[in-house]
């Protein structure tokens, strides 16, 4: 099949960016990444500079694949990274537009890669429990209701690729950071930090810049985890639980 | 010359390392703060190793080439990890693990280190919890098990199909924590070019800011690789695309020796290569050989047939289909492990009766398991007599439940349904049990050098068992390195903060320098994808599944002529001083053509078969590997000295074990 593509081209951070036109030969077998593959292969045969994009597992699990192809965070499949796109989705002479995540936190690096290291922060400022390596009691001392740990698992497998952040108006980080405050909130081992590690998170997410939240429900739509926005309701209840118990609020 | 493990010798195995341990130099609190150590990899062996080394005191700087810990490879490991916890109450131990590890090795693992690795495994299950990660659990609030292949117990944890990502994040939020607390600063987005030694001690290294292409010497009191493991040598690999060799080779350069390259884990259940332009392959998990039946056509016409589309699996008899690991194992079936599946799955391919449309593929077929499990729901619902159309959408509903997840993700790649048509699946390299050799304390032969994680040669001999790669990278993390670098660091208490701008250092930057403009100044014409492709394909043709001395001497040649065409004809666009992917990609490839050349050598010094190193002049008239206890019962740790490479020895031990031939038959 042959496509054309629209690229955001990008030298690095400080300078402004614009769309490029290729035209690519591409087959239904190949992954989305495969095909831009494809077009660098020709870039570098034709002495040009290739495609800056970032990626590496190629089966949706380390979260750094991140387009925003034809205006939608990881393109058009749901629950799907675009590492996991297939061509067979798309169709000879079809036009393609890929772009970065655009989001004042998510600053652009180049081409189609940003920088997400403000999740990252918001992780240090608390998304954690509190325990040293040594010798913590026999794992199986403290049950855990199936429920409750299949829940917590369901907040957990948020890869951090950051497409709720891109696919928000208000550019908010909201379904990422209360899939972590839920992971650890649920489970009686993450319990005695609640406040403060909630509280934290809010506070860092704010300092980043990213924007409120405002239930537009855009992030959990384009989540190729499909976490549930259920999460950020539990994450304002724990956030209301701690200003008022909390004597830091 | 021969080397030595530096195992404690004069007590039994079970007590060695817990009086090692207690007996140990220790580095005082006080003196901890004086001391640095630089912790390159933050995957499982990396994170948990910094943050461990960080919350006794120590000042770490991390780095990873990845924009977050949180991205490393460990992430993708989807089965589970061991440990002898004994929770099902089937009879596990510390030494069943032990033992069960020696065995799968092929008996070419150090026993001392493989018993201390068992007697840790428990400790793992246990801060993992604490930390917070999501386990699978028992409707009364217990931690569940599952089997893995080549073992008779239920050893295997598990979150899900993804182990590998909640362990990871596990210890990402423990090493975020010293983040935040100032005791680990992070390097994230720098990629490590060179180790620095300084009066024979590793004293730092030489890294490159990957945004804005800045050389960088990081000095500190130890150097700890937890870089992962080399199985892009080949090419296409499960592994990730950015998993690479250069940490440890450039150390390699330097003097560090590298144990049994050769020894590459190649995992039976992948989906087959589909055509010139694929960039790697997707595993399919070990379990569904549990309930999978694997299977080629008797007659190659019909094999042919299936190729060229003109014929359906589903449209073969039974009687002409060979079942041919149920018929040459009847013991083990289709669950022989990893080495025995992926050999017979060649031999199948290699007769002309391959399924995929490159000759390369056989089926693993779910349709015995959908009717058998369709027919026992619908008695167990007091449905005697059922429809074909009921048993055939009960047992899909239970097949569904067991593997859902990974039928959907073959059905995302290859857009057949497997719950239909069965998969097909070919072997492809999963895993390297071979790395910088290590001794007891997982310090190289370079003193300060310390490796851990999949980037060692340690605990696997020559093959791993299945969920044994997460337990070794914790292991080594966070209950193994942070105590054996205090042996070395009690030396080095009095040794002030180490200077970065010592001849040592500048030495090495420059060199580093030197290498990246040279690459960048070559302007020839073949990209860097081409130059590594075509090594894979060297690799994979000679040092694959099957080798031969021929093949070995062939590949030996290829690729050092591929390497002076890469560094006359390769073509690396843009700058220096800027992002620059071709930049980084030339730079590892360049180490993957020296690397590939030792696997080789190695795999031709080592005449005999043994686990995932087989020699096709070494197997019985059956086809079975034959290992060569007498001759070949040691470590080969070779030296790299400027490409006359040299081989050092570690004679294997055996005391506790008996060596056996292993028999699936
Ligand atoms: C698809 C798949 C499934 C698997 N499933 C299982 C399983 O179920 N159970 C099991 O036990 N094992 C499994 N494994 C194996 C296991 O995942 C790996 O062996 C293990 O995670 C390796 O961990 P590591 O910490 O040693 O290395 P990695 O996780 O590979 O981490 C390497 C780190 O080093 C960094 N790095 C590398 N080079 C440099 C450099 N030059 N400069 C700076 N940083 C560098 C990287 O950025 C990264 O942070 C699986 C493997 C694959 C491929
Ligand atoms: S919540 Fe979903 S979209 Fe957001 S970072 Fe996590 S996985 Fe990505
Ligand atoms: S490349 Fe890893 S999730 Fe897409």
């Amino acid at each position: 099949m042959r496509l054309t593509l629209k690229v955001w081209r990008q030298k690095n951070g400080s300078t402004k960016g614009q769309f490029e036109t290729y035209q690519v030969d591409a087959n239904e077998h190949m992954s989305f990444l495969e095909m831009l593959d494809v077009l660098n292969q020709q870039l570098v045969e034709e002495k040009k500079v290739p495609v800056t994009f970032e990626h590496d597992c190629r089966e949706g699990i380390c979260g750094a694949c991140s387009l925003v192809i034809n205006g939608q965070p990881h393109g058009l499949s749901s629950g799907t990274t675009a590492c996991q796109l297939h061509m067979r989705f798309f169709k000879d002479g079809d036009t393609i537009t890929i772009e970065p995540w655009r989001a004042a936190a998510f600053p652009v690096l180049k081409d189609l890669m940003v920088d997400r290291s403000a999740f990252d922060r918001i992780i240090q400022a608390g998304g954690y429990i509190t325990i040293n390596t040594g010798a913590p009691q026999d794992a199986n001392a403290v049950p855990v209701n199936e429920e409750i740990s299949s829940l917590s698992m369901d907040a957990a497998a948020c890869i951090g690729c950051g497409a709720c952040v891109a696919a928000c108006p208000n550019s908010s980080a909201m379904l990422f950071t209360a899939a972590k405050v839920s992971h650890l909130g649920l489970l009686p081992q993450g319990k005695l930090e609640v406040d403060t590690r909630v509280i934290n998170m809010v506070n860092q997410m704010d300092k980043e810049g990213f924007g409120q939240c405002s239930n537009t429900y855009a992030c959990e739509a384009e989540c190729p985890k499909e976490i549930s926005v259920t999460n950020i309701a539990r994450l304002n209840r724990m956030y209301m639980k701690a200003m008022v118990t909390s004597s830091k609020g | 010359m021969k080397l030595d493990g530096k195992v404690p010798k004069g007590l039994p195995l079970a007590d060695t390392w817990t009086n090692y341990r207690s007996k140990m130099n220790l580095v005082a609190p006080n003196n901890k703060r004086k001391i640095d150590i630089i912790v390159v990899g933050t995957g499982l062996a990396g994170s948990s190793a910094a943050a461990s080394l960080a919350e006794m005191g120590y000042n770490v700087k991390a780095f990873t080439f990845h924009d977050s810990p949180r991205r490393a490879h460990s992430i993708a490991a989807q089965g589970g990890i061991n440990a002898a916890k004994n929770y099902p109450n089937d009879g596990d131990s510390i030494y069943r693990l032990f033992y069960d590890t020696v065995k799968g090795g092929d008996y070419r693992s150090r026993e001392a280190n493989v018993h201390r690795l068992a007697e840790v495994s428990n400790s793992i299950i246990d801060q993992a919890t604490a930390q917070g990660v999501p386990f699978a659990r028992e409707y009364g609030g217990l931690l569940a098990n599952r089997s893995f292949g080549g073992v008779q117990v239920s050893r295997t944890f598990y979150a899900r199909g993804q182990t590998g990502q909640q362990l990871l994040l596990g210890a990402y939020s423990a090493l975020s924590k010293q983040i935040s607390t100032g005791q680990v600063t992070m390097y994230n987005r720098h990629e490590m070019l060179d180790v620095v030694i300084v009066d024979g001690k590793a004293r730092g290294i030489i890294a490159r800011d990957l945004v804005s292409g800045e050389i960088q010497r990081h000095s500190a009191h130890a150097v700890v690789l937890a870089t992962g493991g080399y199985g892009n040598v080949f090419y296409l690999s499960t592994n990730a695309m950015n998993c690479n060799v250069t940490a440890a080779w450039k150390s390699v350069r330097k003097g560090a020796y590298m144990a049994n390259p050769c020894y590459v884990q190649i995992h039976p259940t992948c989906i087959p290569v589909s055509g010139d332009y694929q960039s790697k392959l997707t595993l399919m998990s070990e379990s569904l050989r549990n309930d999978g039946r694997i299977w080629v056509p008797k007659n190659a016409d019909d094999a042919k047939l299936v190729r060229e589309g003109k014929k359906a699996a589903n449209d073969i008899p039974e009687d002409d289909r060979d079942y041919y690991l149920e018929r040459r194992y009847p013991a083990f079936g289709n669950l022989v492990p990893r080495d025995v599946a992926s050999r017979a799955a060649k031999v199948a391919c290699d007769g002309g009766n391959g399924v995929a449309p490159t000759g390369l593929g056989v089926f693993l077929d779910f349709a015995a398991a959908i009717q058998r499990y369709g027919k026992s729901e619908a008695y167990a619902k007091g449905n005697h007599n059922p429809s074909k159309d009921e048993i055939i959408s009960l047992g899909e509903a239970v097949i569904e439940k067991k593997y859902g997840n990974l039928f959907e993700m073959y059905e995302k790649i290859t857009g057949d349904n497997p719950y239909k048509v069965p998969m097909k699946i070919y072997p492809a390299i999963h895993y390297t049990m071979g790395g910088l050799w290590v001794d007891y304390n997982l310090e190289t032969n370079i003193p300060g050098l310390f490796a851990t994680g999949e980037c060692n040669f340690s605990d696997h001999g020559a093959n791993r068992l299945g969920a044994s790669a997460l337990m070794q990278g914790l292991a080594d993390g966070y209950f193994v390195l942070p105590y054996t670098i205090g042996q070395f660091l009690s030396g080095d208490i009095r040794t002030p903060h180490i200077a970065n701008d010592s001849p040592e250092f500048m030495q090495a930057e420059q060199e580093v320098k030197n290498r990246l403009e040279k690459l960048i100044s070559i302007q020839g014409t073949e990209s860097v994808e081409n130059f590594h492709r075509r090594l894979g394909k060297i690799m994979w043709g000679y040092a694959g599944m099957s080798r031969n001395a021929e093949g070995l001497n062939a590949a030996i040649k290829e690729i050092q002529a591929l390497r002076k065409e890469f560094w006359e004809n390769v073509y690396v666009p843009g700058e220096l001083n800027e992002m620059n992917q071709e930049l980084e990609k030339a730079m590892r490839v360049a180490d993957f053509m020296e690397m590939g050349e030792m696997l080789a050598k190695d795999a031709l010094e080592r005449n005999e078969s043994c686990g995932g190193h087989f020699r096709e002049e070494y197997r019985s008239p059956e086809g079975e590997a034959m290992r060569n206890d007498a001759d070949f019962a040691y470590v080969a740790a070779w030296e790299w000295n400027g490409g006359d490479m040299k081989m050092h020895r570690e004679d294997l031990e055996f005391n506790e074990i008996e060596l056996k031939t292993r028999s699936y038959k």
